[in-house]
């Protein structure tokens, strides 16, 4: 059973059309991308599926049940960390399951520790550099209750070196405690070694233009980046990107 | 204090430049003292008329603290109430402002008609004063709310509960610090000017009785007295704000 389906979604802003009949799944256990040019939208459908806003039409159904309007069945992770400054990384890695009424500072130090980031429990945000900022981030979609996550370009801010070790690290600790994940980017190529799938968005309004399955294995190695066949599949891609301009 | 030292040598040699200047000019040319004394004369009138005022420093101090705790608690409370009811917010702030523009000295005598002489209407006077401070910088400091945060907030089922005591009441923290600190330097003004409506007792009393008998030499007295009570309640408020908002000074230091 998919985890999550989207099913014909529209919506409009002020008379703008932003989604169109756009309709996809994630299985249990997924790492799905999405990737599309800028302004299409992306954005929008992941305030839809944590509820923000309601869909005009269609349906979002997340383990079998409808979740259209409604907050709190994502965990959610966006392109700035959005930590709390006054609070120390411990007590912000836990703000999820405090939201839901469910505390585990137990697991929460384990999860830090896991992530590198030992000694770093009573620092405040302010103190950790920007790649540990989103590693914090992360850590706290992963100990949020909800089981499904949703990134919202959550490497676009960070130079390219950080970049690449973020997302080893990223799929390291995915491999490890496997969640469905919903990932958006406009990179191509951190789409292409992270996912297992990749749904490309067509510019506004957005639907989905293509979607392709990637065969590469898990778990990860970075060298497939230069691999001819990794390569073919850019190519593809930024051709289909292209082609829509 | 090595940080005290290296930041506060400037201005007080400044200051001791100013009353080294101010000694040779009143003796050089032989100003009266009524008219202006010398900082040595009102060093002297300030440790032998201790009697004298001693008595009046605790009553203005105990004013002051009075008002600026009832005043910041009102401030705190409608600031949080105008925060969560957006509308009402609307139709009041705006009054609010107005109502700043009335000035003090204006008021503080209607008061005295209305409410007599005792200490009602001293503790209005600065309610007042310490209220609009207050109020004003929490209402700012609960509205800088990040949108990614709040998103966030939002997209993880936190309920608007949750929001304001998870992200908006600690947000505004700072804010309200310095509303505090402008408050309380307000209150101790504000006992002052409440003492000269009539009073038997207060700093203000001491210096109106002393500027009706040319004992200028005690205004200034007065003036030092005021201002060392302002400092030191600004200074004992910073000295909590330390302490309560760690984070922001590890913010300070790693972009300063």
């Amino acid at each position: 059973m998919a985890k999550l389906s989207i099913e014909q979604l529209e919506k409009s802003f002020d008379g703008q059309h932003i989604l169109e009949n756009l309709s996809f799944k994630v299985d249990e256990g997924e790492f799905v991308s999405i990737l599309g040019p800028s302004g299409s939208g992306k954005s929008t459908l992941f305030h839809l599926i944590g509820g923000l806003y309601t869909p005009d039409a269609g349906n979002i159904i997340l383990d079998g049940k409808t979740i259209n309007g409604k907050k709190g069945s994502i965990s959610y992770m966006p392109q700035s960390h959005a930590l709390l400054p006054w609070r120390t990384i411990l007590e912000n890695v836990m703000l999820g399951g405090e939201i839901a009424g469910k505390k585990d500072t137990k697991r929460a130090q384990e999860m830090i520790e896991k992530a590198g980031l030992t000694g770093y429990e009573h620092a405040y945000p302010s103190q950790l550099s920007g790649g540990m900022k989103q590693r914090v981030s992360f850590i706290r979609s992963l100990l949020s209750p909800q089981h499904l996550i949703c990134l919202d370009e959550p490497f676009s801010a960070l130079d390219e070196f950080t970049r690449l070790e973020m997302q080893h690290w990223l799929l390291s600790i995915w491999e490890k405690h496997k969640r469905s994940i919903l990932f958006v980017t406009h990179n191509i190529e951190e789409a292409l070694y992270l996912s297992d799938r990749i749904i490309i968005l067509s510019n506004k309004p957005a639907s989905v233009q293509k979607e392709i399955i990637l065969p590469f294995s898990r778990p990860r190695q970075e060298d497939i980046m230069l691999t001819e066949q990794f390569l073919q599949y850019k190519r593809d891609i930024y051709r289909a990107l292209k082609f829509m301009n | 204090m090595k940080h005290l030292i290296q930041k506060g040598w400037r201005p007080t040699a400044v200051l001791i430049l100013l009353f080294v200047l101010w000694e040779l000019a009143s003796r050089l040319f032989a100003i009266p003292v009524w008219l202006l004394p010398a900082p040595s004369d009102i060093w002297l009138e300030a440790i032998n008329g201790w009697e004298q005022y001693n008595q009046h420093i605790l009553s203005t101090i105990l004013l002051s603290i009075t008002g600026f705790t009832i005043g910041s608690s009102v401030g705190l409370l409608v600031a949080v109430a105008l925060h969560l009811l957006p509308n009402v917010r609307e139709a009041v702030y705006p009054l609010m402002i107005l109502s700043q523009n009335i000035p003090i000295i204006v008021l503080a005598p209607l008061l005295v008609i209305w409410f007599g002489f005792g200490w009602l209407p001293k503790l209005i006077v600065i309610i007042l004063v310490c209220f609009f401070p207050i109020a004003v910088s929490t209402m700012d400091g609960f509205r800088q709310t990040d949108r990614e945060l709040m998103h966030y907030m939002k997209m993880a089922g936190a309920t608007n509960g949750q929001i304001f005591r998870k992200v908006e009441w600690p947000q505004a923290i700072p804010s309200i610090f310095s509303g505090l600190k402008i408050a309380a330097t307000y209150s101790v003004m504000g006992a002052v000017i409440s003492e000269w409506l009539g009073a038997n007792k207060g700093i203000g009393v001491y210096m109106t009785l002393a500027s009706s008998s040319f004992r200028t030499d005690r205004v200034f007295v007065a003036i030092v007295l005021i201002m060392t009570m302002s400092l030191l309640f600004f200074g004992v408020i910073t000295q909590l704000e330390k302490r309560t908002t760690k984070w922001k000074q590890e913010e300070d230091e790693s972009h300063g």
